[in-house]
């Protein structure tokens, strides 16, 4: 037994393979937050005025706010003033061509290679290193199709009328407490605009990298698409293995016009911390679509591994007659693990749908919340609403809540809510093992088998990626 | 091939196995049967490697093997296969990729080289094709949702892909009509060969009618109490199994 116990405490250790630090010269703000440290970031990154105008707003703003306490979270105070609000390598190269070698090899490593030779085939990277994009790929094919995919400092310099006409006008500066520190001291993320009747040519990705230490990491991502057009747009993200837990407050903002589609997938990995909770991203995250036109879809498949604490809601508000709006999860919570999350599908237009898929998996003592609102306004005539909420528990020590909230203000609305609570039984591993099947592999076919209805909605190479993801997160939870 | 000698098994705290003694030759078919509550499901068990039962003396060999040193999944490898008395379900996952994964984890276990997809395809169609099985249930996930007679039709089904040299079948006849009752004994017989054995664990004399058994044991209060041929069978088929009582052994109080 007790080489059994050293196996598993090794694949424990071993089993968060991002964990590691790029060793390169970083530029920092001092740890603090004024209006001073806002303006200096804003001259950093060379914005224009409005926009720290804006930051200056949303600063104020988040000055009169509580820290939100309603989520089923048990979380240490974080001290706002201990925190850089900005650290980025010193090297600013101008193309691909130049970045340090250094950062390459970080993004080969993550899997993720960005010089021209080894590059994804058939997927665009942009790729942001704590507070800064440090370059984007196969940008001259995507502006041959007149898709714009840029990093947001980027399209902030460049493309001003288009940032200044959507920024904020999804999740608004005073929309919750996190939301607006991330107006505020926002640093980096991806700007993506599909003009009209485009169909995009090829995924786009950003690869989020937490590099520095005692930096926060505060993106904002933009995803606008014109009538008719679509776009699918992944997200990865990963942190090295620190004592200390590190911020990550991030807002993504989709805009759908009509006919319009956006697909937006997440294979959130932040370093989740070790086996005693020590550690760990602590990841607040707002994430919202607007499906401002008619028979306009936005659709979010994120699968969550990671950081010690995780909440997020990623939304739809379904403003457009015949719109739809989905939300696929897979949420895992492994040792001290804890997730609050879920998704609000707000009904405005006629005949609009919604579909919530959410399966949470909770092994060692991981607390996982499903948070849910499906809210239909009396403006949403023939509403209709499917939700299925499945919660897989492994072990005795961990737990499952669902915190369902429904209000429909329309007569002819349908809302359907099916929840289960299982868990993976001995029987189910014996029968797997009698069969010839090891004990982790087993665990890991039967937790896949929960979570097939989220996986077939990622894109294919992400799916693998989830599917792998998923089993190293999972080692040593049985035995 | 497979030696059972003196076995004693407790199941939270309760003696079910009382110095159980059986050996299975390469090519036998035994036929194990006995009143409810005998330990005939325990026995099967016990084999296979199931948790929660406790073991307090007595070994199990298998071919060169301590059966009861190896995992599950190492027994499983070693050729050793429990048809279940009630299935499991496994939601989700597809049955064709449950059984690529199980045979190739076997494979890997023995040193021989695992099976690429199309490999997989070609034995599994032959082995449907012997056993008269309509390829609907690959594409179903592991038993969810299937019938009594279909779980017990996909063990059949493993078993002929798994091709064990011990096959423990536990009341696989429960809850069976005739036709998937012929069907199960047509995969077993189809299967008999020179060095594959069985050992069919059941509560009635019908499936022997159909599985013709070399030998047959009742246990009866954790013991082989009666060995025999077929027509020990036939016998408990007309007599029951009360005439037996005499030869059990009464238990003996421990201080």
């Amino acid at each position: 037994m007790a080489t059994e116990r050293n196996d598993i405490e090794n694949a424990l250790n071993r089993r968060y393979e991002a964990g590691f630090v790029t060793d390169i010269e970083t530029e920092y703000l001092p740890p603090g937050l004024s209006e001073d440290v806002i303006r200096e970031l804003s001259a950093k990154k060379h914005e224009p005025q409005w926009m720290t105008e804006w930051r200056l707003k949303a600063y104020r703003h988040w000055l009169t706010m509580p820290v939100p306490e309603w989520a089923k979270l048990r979380i240490g105070p974080i001290d706002f003033q201990a925190i850089s609000y900005y650290a980025a390598p010193k090297a600013r190269p101008k193309s691909l061509d130049e970045v340090d070698p250094k950062l390459l090899e970080t993004y080969d490593k993550l899997g993720v290679p960005l010089h021209e030779r080894a590059k994804l085939a058939g997927v665009a990277v942009d790729a942001v290193f704590d507070s800064v994009s440090v370059g984007t790929t196969f940008r001259k094919e995507l502006a041959e199709a007149g898709v714009i995919f840029c990093s947001m400092s980027e399209a902030i310099r460049e493309y001003p009328e288009l940032v200044q006409q959507y920024l904020g006008s999804v999740v608004p500066i005073g929309d919750n407490y996190f939301a607006a520190l991330n107006c505020a001291v926002f640093s980096d993320g991806s700007f993506v605009f599909i003009p009209k009747g485009v169909r995009c040519p090829m995924e786009l990705s950003t690869y989020f990298r937490i590099n520095a230490i005692n930096t926060g990491q505060f993106e904002r991502t933009l995803i606008v698409a014109e009538e008719g057009s679509y776009v699918s747009y992944l997200e990865g993200c990963t942190a090295p293995q620190r004592d200390e837990n590190q911020l990550h407050a991030a807002v993504v903002e989709l805009v759908a016009l009509d006919d319009a589609q956006i697909k937006y997938s997440t294979v959130q990995n932040w370093y989740p911390g070790d086996e005693n909770g020590v550690g760990g991203i602590y990841n607040f995250v707002t994430k919202r679509g607007d499906c401002r036109g008619a028979r306009s879809k936005i659709s979010w498949t994120q699968v969550e591994t990671g950081s010690a604490i995780t909440w997020k809601y990623p939304s739809c508000v379904l403003r457009g007659d015949d719109s739809t709006g989905e939300f696929y999860s897979v949420a895992l919570t492994h040792h001290a693990q804890q997730a609050d999350t879920g998704t609000k599908m707000i009904h405005i237009g006629r005949n609009t749908k919604s579909k919530i898929i959410s399966k949470g998996i909770s092994a060692g003592r991981g607390q996982n919340t499903y948070r849910g609102l499906v809210k239909v306004e009396k403006s949403a005539a023939g509403a209709r609403n499917y939700t299925q909420c499945d919660s897989l528990l492994i072990g005795k020590q961990c737990g499952a809540h669902t915190f369902p909230y429904i209000e429909v203000k329309h007569p002819s609305a349908i809302v359907e809510h099916e929840a289960t609570t299982s868990k993976i039984s001995d029987d189910q591993l014996f029968y797997c093992r009698s069969r010839g099947l090891g004990e982790e592999d087993a665990v890991s076919m039967i937790v896949d088998g929960f979570c097939k209805q989220v996986f077939k909605e990622l894109p294919m190479e992400f799916a693998v990626e989830a599917k792998k993801l998923l089993e190293v997160s999972l080692e040593g939870a049985v035995g | 091939m497979l030696k059972i000698e003196n076995l004693h098994v407790r199941v939270a705290g309760k003696e079910i196995l009382k110095g159980l003694n059986l050996t299975v030759k390469p090519g036998e078919v035994h036929a194990i049967m006995g009143p409810n509550g005998a330990g005939k499901s325990t026995l099967g068990n016990v084999l296979a490697g199931r948790d929660g039962y406790e073991i307090t003396s007595g070994t199990v060999d298998f071919g060169d093997k301590d059966l009861l040193q190896l995992e599950p999944e190492e027994r499983a490898a070693e050729g050793l296969f429990l048809a279940f008395q009630y299935p499991v379900e496994i939601p989700g996952v597809n049955n064709t990729y449950f059984l690529k994964a199980a045979l190739n984890a076997q494979r890997k276990y023995r040193g021989e080289g695992e099976l690429d997809s199309m490999q997989f395809l070609k034995l599994v169609r032959e082995k449907l094709r012997v056993l008269h099985i309509s390829d609907e249930l690959l594409h179903r996930a592991v038993n969810a949702g299937f019938s009594g007679g279909e779980k017990k039709r996909n063990e059949i089904f493993q078993m002929a892909l798994l091709e064990p040299r011990v096959a423990i079948l536990d009341e696989t006849d429960s809850g069976l009509d005739i036709d998937a009752l012929k069907m199960v004994a047509e995969g077993v017989n189809h299967m008999r060969s020179p060095d594959r054995a069985f050992v069919v664990i059941t509560h009635y004399q019908r499936l022997l009618d159909y599985i013709v058994p070399d030998h047959v044991h009742v246990l009866a209060e954790g013991r082989i109490v009666e060995s025999g041929d077929r027509t020990l069978a036939h016998k408990l088929e007309r007599q029951g199994y009360a005439w037996l009582d005499e030869r059990r052994v009464p238990e003996r109080t421990t201080a």
